[in-house]
């Protein structure tokens, strides 16, 4: 009874397998040979493919729910939050997966690049890697559109505005991104379809490459120092060195199996713990009181924009992508051959740390965001202002009625895009003080015409009284009321 | 090149040698094979073009179509204080049935004189976020790189490389009336 069972089922195996060659089309992925010493090194890009998948499962978990409609998309993400069962785990988790597909996507290439296994003959997995790393940034942007709020809908204003800058096309590009001639009815469709359709059916058929090549080459050993790549003499000694030492795959992916739940269980710990990115306010072009500003992957690009030299703006938005991709993907043409570790390839090693430098310095300027205003500081404490009705009590209310409080700090309180000005009585005379109120700099308007000659002498006073051991400061702060505008107070 | 020299007809590999036996084929037919299999690219680039000549141009159809130009109206002049700024808000004047709050659009509008108005569009001249009014100090300013205007929309610190942009405004019946116009772009 029991073996002939078992026939049944060999049977319908070898059945199924005639039929369908699944096992013969798969089957030499897991059992083909890989180096001994592809260790905790290689769990990266496998743990890639697994936020990817995350994604595609709770995306499309969420497409039962989401209403791709300018009008009634925002009225969907409230629902799935709020109250569908499960719903609020489920954005998160698509959130987290997007963050971990980046971070790991960003790992996963930091690696190959250190290790020099880019190099012959793998050159065609780089350049689809490098392809795979673009269509991940366009899910994450088009991915934070789907939220549909104030901040999406500036977004595409924003990018619009950067398209436009394109030389000839700019307009065309603009309206294509806007569909039309602003954010309205017709534009979230065109990003649904995007980041639904086309990018995922590109980053499968990418994928799907990128796994093939990897069959094709093998995977690339641990790189040795004095381990040449010849692309004469290299796939026979790497297939010569693999039959002596390599082991199967599936051998190995016991490391990649327990990385990738280990990335599974972070990002639904992160799901559970930390929530979905909260939906802004609601994505109407009339509610003007927002600060739009990408997720976290591309802070780091907000904080460059907001940095530059404005002269060199337009190359910059327009160029430095175009650079920086060309340049990633022409590394495998400048270098494909000689020495793969990284204590001989010095320069690669450099290029890398300034690279992950470059990106992490902005990223932290991003996060302190000391260039924009802050539009809604705290009031200036009774202890700053000092007595009501003297000139220096006056001067303070000045300080925050004309938004000078909005870009400098006073004891604490503010914005950051100007200097601190808690003591700048210190620092500059009231002459000084006089010609930059009226005149402004670079980054502050100048208020002449905008202050009466009493109101810039009450802000002057004020800002003069700003020194260090402030008490003393405020008993003095009624004293320099009766000298005239353009004196110095010492 | 001779044809199936490496295998057997029996394979089954599809590419169909002369029937039957294995007799060599003639010149004129192998010329006429080759042309037939060019030929087959044909079709398949006229097929492409028909499904993909229509999908292309329902998706980049945005980029042609006329801007929309329309008076709309911003409520009765009497509102509008002498000397104030302030926020209006207008729908656009054929939205999509689905549009939602998509549909709406913001300005700024300044009355300067017992007929004389102005109107600012909210976009920075950087890279198009919303300007804030900050009455108290007469300025515009940026939320997203710190751009500043002054009151008359002229840029008074940051990145911004021009003037906010201003709509066409008229008054029509007592009525303030504003022109849209597409989100100035470059």
């Amino acid at each position: 009874m029991f073996e002939k069972l078992k026939n049944l089922l060999v049977r319908f195996v070898l059945w199924f397998e005639d039929r369908t060659g699944l096992w013969a089309m798969f089957g030499p992925s897991l059992t083909h040979l890989a180096p001994r010493d592809a260790k905790w090194w290689y769990v990266f890009g496998s743990a890639t493919l697994l936020c990817f998948a995350i994604q595609v499962a709770s995306g499309v978990g969420l497409a039962f729910a989401y209403i791709p409609s300018s009008g009634d998309a925002y009225q969907s993400l409230q629902y799935i939050t709020n109250v569908a069962p499960l719903g609020r785990f489920l954005r998160a988790m698509h959130y987290f997966g997007a963050s971990g597909m980046v971070l790991l996507v960003g790992i996963h290439m930091g690696q190959v690049f250190l290790h020099g296994s880019y190099k012959f003959p793998r050159e065609m997995n780089w350049f689809s890697g490098v392809a795979l790393l673009a269509l991940t940034i366009v899910m994450g942007f088009t991915g934070q559109l789907m939220r549909w709020d104030s901040n999406a809908v500036w977004s595409i204003v924003v990018a619009a505005e950067q398209a436009g800058r394109v030389p000839f096309v700019g307009k065309w590009l603009a309206h294509f991104i806007m569909a039309g001639d602003a954010v309205g009815g017709a534009t979230l469709g065109r990003f649904y379809a995007i980041h639904v359709f086309v990018v995922p059916g590109l980053l499968f058929a990418g994928i799907g490459l990128h796994l093939l090549l990897v069959m094709k080459h093998g995977i690339a050993e641990m790189p040795q120092v004095g381990q040449i790549v010849d692309p004469k003499t290299y796939r026979e000694e790497y297939h010569a060195r693999l039959e002596k030492t390599g082991i199967p795959f599936w051998e190995m992916a016991w490391r990649d199996s327990f990385f990738a739940l280990a990335t599974t269980l972070v990002i639904c710990f992160c799901a559970w713990y930390l929530g979905p990115p909260p939906v802004d306010v609601p994505p109407d072009p009339s509610i003007l009181d927002t600060a739009p500003a990408p997720d976290w992957y591309l802070l780091w690009y907000f904080a460059v924009l907001s940095l530059a030299n404005t002269a060199l703006e337009d190359y910059i938005i327009l160029g430095a992508p175009l650079v920086i991709g060309l340049l990633l993907f022409c590394i495998p043409i400048l270098s494909n051959s000689g020495e793969r570790h990284p204590a001989r390839r010095p320069l690669s090693v450099i290029a890398l740390v300034t690279a992950v430098l470059f990106v992490f310095g902005f990223w932290i300027s991003a996060m302190h965001m000391s260039w924009t205003p802050n539009f809604h500081p705290k009031p200036l404490s009774a202890e700053v202002l000092g007595t009501p009705g003297t000139a220096h009590y006056r001067g303070g209310e000045i300080f925050q009625s004309k938004s000078c409080i909005n870009c400098h700090l006073m004891a604490g309180e503010g914005g950051r895009k100007g200097p601190d000005l808690t003591y700048i009585g210190d620092r500059a005379t009231r002459d000084q003080l006089v010609i930059r109120i009226n005149n402004g700099g670079i980054g502050m308007p100048g208020f002449a015409g905008n202050l009466t000659p009493q109101e810039l002498n009450d802000l002057v006073v004020f800002l003069e009284s700003r020194k260090h051991r402030f008490d003393e400061a405020a008993g003095e702060g009624a004293k320099p009321e009766s000298l005239p505008l353009g004196t110095s107070a010492r | 090149m001779s044809c199936c020299s490496d295998h057997g007809h029996g394979e089954g590999h599809g590419h169909g040698c002369s029937p039957q036996s294995g007799e060599p084929i003639s010149v004129q037919e192998m010329n006429r094979r080759k042309f037939l299999a060019l030929l087959s690219i044909v079709p398949g680039a006229i097929a492409t073009a028909a499904i993909g000549v229509p999908v292309a141009g329902f998706v980049v159809a945005p980029i042609f179509a006329p801007e929309k130009r329309e008076w709309v109206s911003l409520g009765a002049v009497s509102q509008f204080k002498i000397g104030d700024t302030i926020q209006v808000t207008y729908k656009d004047p054929s939205p999509l049935p689905w549009a939602g709050v998509t549909a709406n659009n913001g300005a700024y509008v300044r009355r300067t004189g017992e007929n004389d108005f102005i109107a600012f569009a909210v976009n920075c001249s950087h890279l198009g976020c919303p300007v804030r009014w900050i009455a108290s100090a007469n300025l515009f300013m940026c939320p997203c790189h710190g751009g500043v205007y002054y009151s008359d929309g002229s840029v008074a610190a940051g990145p911004p490389p021009r003037a906010l942009s201003r709509y066409n405004v008229r008054i029509e019946n007592g009525e303030l009336q504003l022109q849209t116009q597409e989100v100035p772009i470059g």
